[in-house]
């Protein structure tokens, strides 16, 4: 399922197409490569990039070269190894292939790779990935991966300046459990365009948080990949955009066994001029995935004007035997009336955008396990809130 | 015991191309423990006055004054206050519309209206308590603490929240904006009976304003006001109700027409 595709064969001339000028008309037709020359240079209005400002990746979509790799360290602890390997690593491709050329320009530049491996049940690791800094461009791979019916909690936590171009394998054995928080908190200038390439093994379970909140621009493709009946995967995202910052999630579920189930729900404020989120949720049902359940949700919670959210979930569904499968989006706006019926009762303006605002991401904020992480988060919103001053 | 005084109150809307006036000269005062009945007929401004007390931005006070005064002398500028600190200042807006705010739970609203109003946190057992017995009360489903303000509560339901929200923050002064419409004859009595335990005490003070008398069968005033253009147009005892009741505001809204 995940053979090297180098170049582009004859067969996939069609594929390709979703990454020229026409859009794709189906995530399974979807084109993926480990060589960023099997890429075109994207102009801005293909399918996949149509949401991006072009101009603001500071030439990633174009880039072959990186100056750097981004700084990466992991905590220890019993059950945990942490590896530099280089990129022929057998291990290395074994949670996805890229899908857009920056994927690609990351995965063929890199010299070595951080490679996480989680045994048994360690205590929660926290692996800190931070940026080249300001004006440098650095391409960087990651890939953490549990050990059959390992129980394992993962943070991975982008932080600093510069610009970043990075794939994360995602590689969750049979019967074992992660939890995997991800978090973007970068610095203003930063831009990251990162690649999450997750595999579910048969019976194995992923519980996953990616949470933006830095950064001028960060644009996260993730795709997840069951490789065998039984999977559960549930994600879950939180992102705060202010002023001009642009915060993009694209999302790929490919349930290609039977019996998986995914939950994907992903939040996000705005406020401010020029503020953006995109957020695009694939869901695709193949033949074989028989008794598939699954649900996606993405909510947007818009504070004030000149704010935009885009939203566009997908569905496509190749059998009709399954549970479930659902899919919504909302995108709300704190308007002059909530806001005076709070107020109505005695609440100061400020504590009701608060409250607002907590009550909002509170469902997310509750999964994350780790008080001490989820302290920081609640901090960080708590900030991103007083920046508004309105 | 305090008094609310309305004076020569004009205010105006914005429209298409500039402004229109909806109030035109509203004389209003009530004491605590008074109820005073607004009834009028639709258009008439009544719904106009109740946000113009409760400070809503869309409603503009082009003239006139709004103050809360108590016996020991103390007047307060309402109209200089912002919305919530009118509330935190004793006054009140029961809804006709109340509004769903999504995200919020009704707990966690609840709790924090109790603590700007009183300054203070309420001490969280007792809080519990409190908000179960109001609950209660009000014939309201305990489950609703959970669910989020207002988002797809009935008419009815709306209703019943905004009287237990004016059970708990127990204001000076109390506007109840339609409260009787869309009720069935049973929450009616439920809701009109929460209203009368917030009048037991005879130290607050109820605007009530209806569009029917039916309310009043449930809520007895000490006065009773008929709203038409903008303004007051008479004022008397409960009895003006009934005779609302049987010849309607026609008199009222054809006195305005040859005013006009």
């Amino acid at each position: 399922m995940t053979a090297e595709v180098t170049g582009l064969a004859p067969e996939l001339a069609g594929a390709k197409e979703g990454q020229g000028s026409k859009p794709l008309t189906s995530a399974s037709e979807r084109f993926t490569s480990y060589d960023v020359e099997a890429f075109e240079v994207p102009s801005g209005r293909e399918e996949n990039w149509r949401f991006t400002p072009q101009r603001r990746l500071r030439g990633l979509h174009q880039t072959t070269t990186f100056d750097a790799a981004p700084t990466v360290s992991v905590t220890e602890t019993a059950g945990v190894t942490v590896e530099i390997v280089a990129r022929d690593d057998s291990r290395i491709g074994e949670g996805g292939v890229p899908a857009d050329r920056v994927a690609a320009a990351a995965w063929s530049a890199f010299t070595t790779a951080t490679l996480v491996t989680l045994d048994g049940s360690p205590d929660p690791v926290t692996v800190r990935v931070t940026g080249p800094g300001e004006g440098v461009v650095a391409a960087g791979h990651l890939q953490i991966r549990t050990t059959p019916n390992a129980q394992a909690t993962v943070v991975v936590e982008h932080s600093g300046s510069g610009t970043l171009a990075d794939n994360l394998e995602v590689v969750v054995a049979d019967g074992s459990t992660l939890h995997l928080v991800v978090t973007e908190e970068w610095a203003d200038d930063a831009v990251h365009a990162g690649a999450h390439h997750i595999c579910v093994g048969r019976d194995a379970t992923l519980r996953g948080v990616a949470v933006q909140l830095g950064g001028d621009l960060v644009r996260i493709v993730s795709t997840v990949d069951y490789r065998g009946p039984g999977g559960d995967a549930e994600l879950l995202g939180l992102g705060y955009a202010d002023a001009k910052q642009h915060l993009e999630q694209r999302l790929l579920v490919d349930h290609g066994f039977p019996n998986c189930t995914s939950n994907v729900l992903y939040k996000n404020a705005l406020q401010g001029d020029g503020a953006h989120t995109v957020w695009i949720g694939d869901v695709l049902i193949r033949a074989a995935a028989e008794n598939t359940e699954t649900f996606e949700f993405n909510r947007n919670l818009v504070l004030t004007t000149g704010a935009r959210a885009d939203s566009v979930p997908n569905l496509e569904i190749e059998t009709g035997e399954i549970v479930s499968a659902g899919h919504a989006s909302a995108t709300g706006r704190f308007d002059d009336e909530q806001l005076f019926y709070l107020q109505s009762r005695g609440i100061p303006e400020d504590a009701a955008r608060r409250l607002v605002v907590r009550g909002f991401f509170g469902e997310i904020l509750s999964k994350i396990t780790l008080p001490e992480l989820r302290e920081r988060l609640e901090a960080a919103i708590e900030a991103e809130l007083a920046v508004t001053g309105v | 015991m305090s008094t609310l005084e309305i004076k020569d109150l004009h205010v105006s809307i914005a429209v298409d191309g500039g402004t229109k006036e909806i109030l035109t000269g509203v004389d209003l005062t009530i004491r605590a423990g008074e109820t005073h009945a607004i009834m009028g007929p639709n258009g008439s401004g009544k719904s106009t006055l109740a946000y113009a007390i409760a400070g809503h931005p869309k409603y503009e006070v082009t003239s006139g004054s709004i103050t809360l005064a108590s016996d020991d002398g103390g007047r307060v500028d309402v109209l200089s206050m912002t919305v919530d600190e009118r509330a935190r200042a004793g006054l009140f807006l029961a809804m006709q519309y109340p509004v769903e705010v999504p995200g919020v739970s009704t707990a966690n609203f609840l709790r924090s209206a109790a603590t700007a109003v009183r300054g203070e946190a309420p001490k969280l057992r007792t809080w519990v308590k409190e908000v179960k017995g109001a609950m209660s009360d009000l014939d309201i489903d305990p489950a609703f603490v959970d669910r989020n303000v207002n988002e797809g509560f009935s008419g009815g339901e709306k209703k019943r929240q905004e009287v237990l929200q004016l059970a708990l923050l127990r204001p000076k002064f109390a506007v109840l904006d339609e409260t009787d419409s869309g009720l069935d004859v049973d929450a009616l009595r439920v809701v009109s009976e929460g209203v009368n335990r917030y009048r037991a005490g005879g130290e607050t003070g109820v605007l009530l304003i209806t569009h029917y008398t039916r309310i009043l069968q449930h809520i007895t005033p000490d006065r009773v006001h008929v709203f038409a253009g903008g303004k007051v147009v008479e004022s008397g005892g409960p009895e003006l109700a009934d005779e609302l009741e049987r010849s309607g505001y026609e008199r009222f809204t054809k006195v305005e027409a040859a005013v006009g």
